[in-house]
């Protein structure tokens, strides 16, 4: 398949998806690590790609999301950014209610 | 003095003309790591500027990023960033 087709179903298919280096439980970049634990701070479940599992979206993603860098975090299908944003809307409350409405909305649909 | 902010300082003007802009070196504080070992610098940068009105955080360091262009590639490894807009930053939204 289109490894940018691939890309895009996964972000349209998962309300939350982070794309990273290493899994939320070894994460393999202080970058991401930070990710893992806001993430885990608000509670919310999601859908996690290892970019070092695999190199064809580690070198496409940025084709689709115009960011170089990862983390890259996606709800419902937007990019929401990188660890900075992520802490920046962790701590103004935005995150939270971004992710809880995500998820309530994925609830919805099943 | 590190080329490589130079080189940042320069991208950045050139495409935001910041009002004020901060570039520290932290490259030191990540080697070893293996991101750092492969040669890409870890920055973290404050700009202020005025091209940041009405765009969203995702919009903001997307102009930022490709000012830097090829320089994500290989000599930045990752940049950490501040950007706002002259009336969020305390000091120069009252000069």
């Amino acid at each position: 398949m289109d490894v940018i087709e691939n890309i895009k179903r996964q972000i349209a298919d998962n309300p939350v998806i982070l794309y990273m280096k290493g899994t939320p439980d070894f994460p393999q970049c202080g970058f991401s690590g930070r990710a893992v634990q806001i993430l885990d701070k608000c509670g919310v479940e999601y859908a996690f790609v290892n970019v070092f599992e695999a190199p064809e979206v580690r070198e496409n993603l940025k084709l689709v999301s115009h960011w170089p860098t990862f983390p890259q975090l996606f709800v419902r299908g937007e990019l929401v950014g990188g660890s900075d944003i992520m802490m920046e809307l962790y701590e103004s409350g935005e995150l939270q209610k971004l992710l809880a409405g995500a998820t309530k909305a994925g609830e919805r649909q099943d | 003095m590190s080329s490589r902010v130079e080189q940042i300082r320069e991208r950045l003007q050139g495409a935001l003309a910041p009002l004020h802009l901060e570039i520290i070196d932290e490259s030191a504080s990540h080697a070893g790591h293996a991101g750092a070992m492969a040669g890409g610098g870890h920055f973290h940068a404050t700009i202020v500027s005025a091209a940041f009105d009405g765009k969203s955080l995702v919009q903001r360091h997307q102009m930022v990023y490709s000012a830097l262009g090829d320089m994500m590639h290989n000599e930045i490894h990752a940049f950490s960033m501040k950007a706002l807009t002259p009336s969020e930053h305390p000091t120069t939204g009252n000069l």
